[in-house]
């Protein structure tokens, strides 16, 4: 591994294939330093929800290397995992709330995940409920929400513990554009605060949205750099920010 | 708006929140019910165990040192001088711990069930004189034969035979149940084990999507295992309770029928205060060992994942 350096995320080389197919990600290289924005763009298909598995933990990959938080990922041990994946916000395109529980509960998973008392976890889970216009649908059960009020419960739950690494899979694929721009403006706050994001999407409309975002994009499971986010040193300065108490 | 602080605490327990995390199906579903009727079997086979165990002890106490001596004689009048003889032969012996001469009475009531009324006539069918003894410690083979031989110089119509000889195979049909209860208490834990370990596959199964979640959310395999092995804890404890009601109610009745034989062999078989308490023991075995298999089949299925 060369070039880690202060980064946050080191991909190595990384294929990916499912079974005996053929790859579905190849030769993936790239850097993610902390406090960036970045769009992960390409077609249908391209590969991007599999590469955001290799980034959320879901899936290890076939060959290459992949280093994060400073750790090699490929020789931790399975135990040492959830310690990881606490320290990364998913956003699923699927949303996969939980169907049974409602929607502060679903909010409150990865504070109760992480240990917090009942009475500790109020008041994060109804801010954040506030937040994303849903206090008044708190005791609702998925099943009852719309579409895009369960991308925002979605969302909720992935920023609710302030992850290191935010990875949203189409976060505002079936919400309206206003709705669209306040969820942004969400994972904005977060990347001030150091949060690494990396949204994928296929929504051209949305990369403007965050001008100081870098732009990967995939194009049948190859990777290319139109904003020079990936070389090393980078193509222009990463957006460095202070990081908010 | 706030955001929360960044959490990260190795592996904590859900705490009351982790009996919403799966979905409760409680007394509408199978489970409880499947644990009930288990220990309820369970607690019976023990409990017949138990009692047969009892049975065996407080015979072989009974018994132990015991000696029948039969004067077998067909003229009455030399029948008694023998008897009398042996009493008194027996009696001034220092192994002998006590001798008690069965009366004519006794022994006609003991064999009028076969003989009917003409067993108390007393000539109409000779019957041998018994004599009850009771020897200090235990009565071996050699101290049969030495005895016996003794016996005999003195009084020749005189047979003795040990008790335990001829109960040898009451105890060997007590001991063959003994082993069945034994047999019947380990395949009830294996198929109480099997419909746990179905039990929390199936609810893997149905639950996957949930378990996927709170994988990804960071959960570990303990997290996941201890919301399975609560829910399983709580069927396998509803179902214990109910199971050792309908088993302890079960016992009772039997007991109450068995009472009634009036048969001091049956009485023998009463519980003492330790085996209830094992008795109780038995639906806290099964609900550790559902926590233990759910926990297994758990942890074992979640291996398979990242």
């Amino acid at each position: 591994m060369s070039e880690a350096g202060d980064s946050i995320v080191q991909f190595d080389n990384v294929g990916l294939r499912y079974g005996t197919d053929r790859e579905v990600l190849s030769d993936i290289s790239f850097t993610l330093y902390p406090g960036s924005f970045y769009f992960l763009t390409g077609a249908s298909g391209a590969g991007k929800t599999s590469m955001l598995k290799l980034l959320y933990l879901a899936q290890r990959p076939t060959r290459g290397a992949i280093s994060m938080f400073g750790h090699d990922l490929i020789t931790q041990p399975r135990k040492s995992l959830p310690n990881f994946r606490r320290r990364i916000g998913t956003v699923f395109q699927d949303f996969r709330l939980i169907t049974h529980l409602s929607a502060f509960d679903n909010v409150a998973l990865p504070l109760r995940i992480s240990g917090m008392g009942e009475n500790e976890i109020q008041k994060p889970v109804a801010d954040m409920l506030e937040w994303v216009g849903l206090s008044h649908r708190s005791h609702a059960r998925p099943a009852t929400l719309s579409g895009g009020e369960q991308q925002r419960v979605a969302i909720a739950r992935a920023v609710i513990a302030r992850p290191e690494i935010l990875v949203a899979d189409e976060p505002t694929g079936n919400v309206d554009p206003e709705m669209a721009v306040k969820l942004l403006r969400l994972f904005e706050a977060l990347n001030r605060l150091g949060t690494t994001v990396v949204v994928a999407t296929h929504d051209v409309h949305l990369l403007r949205k965050v001008p100081d975002s870098l732009i990967m994009r995939l194009d049948k499971g190859k990777l290319s750099d139109p904003t020079g986010a990936l070389r090393y040193p980078p193509k222009r300065d990463i957006p460095r920010r202070e990081v908010q108490p | 708006m706030a955001l929360g602080p960044v959490i990260r605490r190795g592996s904590p327990r859900f705490g009351s929140s982790a009996s919403r995390m799966l979905p409760q199906a409680r007394i509408a579903g199978p489970m409880p019910w499947v644990i009930a009727i288990m220990i309820a079997l369970t607690v019976m086979a023990a409990g017949a165990g138990l009692s047969l165990s009892n049975v065996a002890a407080n015979a072989r106490a009974e018994i132990a040192g015991g000696v029948t001596v039969q004067v077998v004689e067909g003229a009455p009048a030399a029948r008694e001088r023998q008897a009398q003889r042996a009493v008194i032969f027996l009696t001034g012996r220092e192994d002998v711990l006590s001798v008690r001469r069965v009366p004519d009475e006794e022994l006609a009531a003991l064999l009028e069930p076969w003989l009917g009324d003409s067993a108390s006539q007393s000539e109409a069918v000779p019957t041998p004189a018994l004599i009850d003894v009771r020897l200090s410690g235990p009565v071996t083979g050699r101290r049969l034969r030495d005895l016996r031989a003794e016996l005999v110089r003195e009084v020749p119509a005189a047979r003795l035979d040990a008790q335990a000889g001829w109960l040898a195979p009451v105890f060997d049909a007590i001991r063959s149940l003994q082993y069945l209860a034994i047999g019947l208490v380990v395949l009830l834990a294996l198929t109480s084990i099997a419909a746990v370990w179905l039990a929390a596959r199936s609810a893997l199964g149905s639950n996957r999507d949930t378990i996927e979640v709170i994988h990804h959310l960071g959960g570990t395999d303990g997290q996941i295992a201890r919301i399975f092995q609560r829910s399983i804890g709580m069927d396998a404890s509803l179902g214990g309770a109910a199971g050792l009601a309908l088993g302890v109610g079960a016992m009772f009745v039997l007991g109450q029928q068995f009472a009634a034989l009036g048969s001091g062999l049956v009485a023998g078989g009463s519980l003492s205060l330790g085996d209830w308490l094992a008795i109780a023991a038995v639906p806290l075995a099964g609900v550790l060992l559902a926590i233990l298999t759910a926990r297994i089949t758990v942890t074992g299925a979640l291996r398979r994942m990242l």
